[in-house]
């Protein structure tokens, strides 16, 4: 049973049991452009909701990525160090950045259905 | 994620072609008090690729033009600028720079000897500024006036020359930093052989009222794509250019900047501008700062902000551009730094978040200059 959730950084939080896959929402790329590298955060390191876990860098900026959750980091997406376009080309697949382990699931309450984050880009 | 841009606030202004732009898909952004397109939809990787092997064509309408008429105006303008402006022969057209007391950068621009005027292309931020600046240096013999009623555009690449030629076989033979008037599709237009992208082109100015139609008319042209900010800023980057507001400004002197060949021999000696002295001094003394590129090693950009230390962590400059390059495939940067460490070879390091980025020193510009030089 899974679910995917967004947060208002523009995330997509797919949770399948106790461990969310995170990557950046298909708006955020294209708002982004080109992305050519991505820093992901450390394998064990334990981070706190809003927390910088990571920057995704296209031609023109750096943008900071905020853990959408409290916990561990237990997987990072290791190949878009050589192919940081994936995240163009598949944001919301072979372009996710991290797994983690949540450590409570009260605040998966904080993010948004699909139908949310679509008014609430349509809004911004 | 930061930094997602959100719509533009109401009192930008537009230039000519913003309909252009709407219409082409462009993304529009605030830069300078317009609204300007950084992007089109091929992107910027595309965009600056697009620019190195054809042409781009780009609105830089933006950018303030004027022209200072009468008597003496060659020596007005001299008491602003180290250039010497009495020796442009006309269609000749020389890059400069305002200077301040301490030898400082208030902006760059372009001078050309138009016949009986001289036209004078600004930077954009730095209008608002310069004029009044120039109508100080001005007596009642001369008078200034922006040149409101015409669009600015440019067209760069390699084969920028043969699709203008087409329109009027003449441009074909001009030198890189000339300037002439030509008849351009019906339009009487001053095309000048210049530019910011490191490749052979031409900067147009185009009456307002047919700006649109011949944009449109480049455009049709196979080899012609429209080019945004972005890839603007890219090229320049790789040309090893400096932007204005990021790699000048009033605390960077000429020979910091590595701009010495701005300042005209006659004028190193005579002087008789802002800062002559603080410049002259530099010259026998050297700068204490010198513009450098650097090469980061790995995929990370390196931005303007981030310091650059040694491997003890000493400070030894500052980067002030920087990001990807396309025609490179991977990172560029600019940073001034302390002349004696400023040694192309060495390695330095760069700090991004914290983190020390390994980083050669290497001469600029990172991408060789194409101009046609006659």
């Amino acid at each position: 049973m899974s679910e995917l959730k967004f947060s208002e950084e523009h995330e997509w939080i797919l949770i399948e049991g106790d461990v969310a896959t995170v990557g950046i929402t298909d708006h955020a790329q294209e708002q982004l452009g080109e992305i050519v590298y991505v820093e992901t955060p450390e394998v064990g390191s334990e981070v706190n909701k809003n927390d910088d876990t990571g920057v995704v860098e296209s031609v023109k900026a750096a943008s900071e990525v905020f853990a959408p959750l409290t916990g561990e980091i237990i997987e990072v997406n290791e190949a878009l160090a050589d192919n940081p376009q994936k995240v163009n080309d598949d944001p919301m697949g072979d372009g996710w950045f991290f797994k983690m382990k949540i450590a409570d699931t009260g605040e998966l309450e904080g993010l948004m259905d699909e139908a949310a984050y679509k008014s609430f880009v349509a809004g911004s | 994620m930061s930094d997602l841009q959100s719509g533009a606030p109401q009192a930008l202004k537009r230039t000519p072609l913003y309909d252009l732009h709407v219409e082409l898909g462009a993304k529009l952004v605030p830069f300078a008090g317009y609204e300007m397109p950084v992007q089109y939809p091929s992107g910027i990787t595309t965009e600056h690729l697009h620019t190195r092997k054809a042409a781009g064509l780009f609105d830089v309408s933006h950018m303030g033009q004027v022209r200072i008429d009468g008597e003496g105006r060659e020596a007005a303008l001299e008491t602003l600028v180290p250039t010497d402006v009495a020796a442009i022969p006309e269609g000749g057209v020389k890059y400069s720079l305002f200077t301040n007391d301490q030898g400082g950068i208030l902006d760059d621009l372009m001078i050309s000897n138009a016949g009986d005027n001289l036209y004078l292309v600004v930077n954009a931020a730095c209008k608002d500024q310069d004029i009044p600046l120039l109508r100080s240096a001005l007596s009642p013999q001369q008078s200034l006036s922006e040149i409101d009623d015409h669009a600015l555009i440019a067209l760069q690449g390699p084969k920028a020359v043969g699709v203008l030629s087409r329109f009027a076989p003449s441009l074909a033979r001009m030198p890189f930093m000339t300037t002439t008037m030509v008849d351009l599709a019906g339009l009487w237009c001053r095309a000048s052989r210049s530019g910011y992208t490191g490749e052979d082109g031409f900067e147009i100015s185009v009456p307002v009222d047919g700006a649109l139609e011949f944009a449109r008319t480049l455009l049709a042209d196979e080899d012609v794509e429209p080019i945004g900010l972005g890839a603007r800023d890219t090229l320049r980057l790789e040309a090893g250019l400096p932007l204005y507001g990021n790699d000048l400004d009033g605390t960077t002197t000429p020979n910091e900047a590595g701009l010495l060949w701005a300042v005209s021999k006659s004028r190193r000696e005579t002087g008789g501008y802002p800062g002559a002295d603080v410049i002259r001094a530099q010259i026998t003394e050297g700068a204490p700062r010198k513009r450098v590129g650097l090469k980061p090693e790995g995929r990370a950009p390196v931005r303007g902000g981030a310091e650059v230390i040694d491997g003890e962590g000493r400070k030894l400059g500052l980067v002030t551009s920087g990001g990807y390059s396309p025609s490179l495939g991977g990172p560029v940067a600019m940073a001034y730094m302390e002349r004696t460490e400023a040694l192309a070879g060495d390695q330095v390091f760069a700090l991004v978040r914290g983190k020390p980025l390994p980083c050669t020193i290497v001469k600029l510009p990172f991408v060789q200059q194409n101009y046609y030089r006659g």
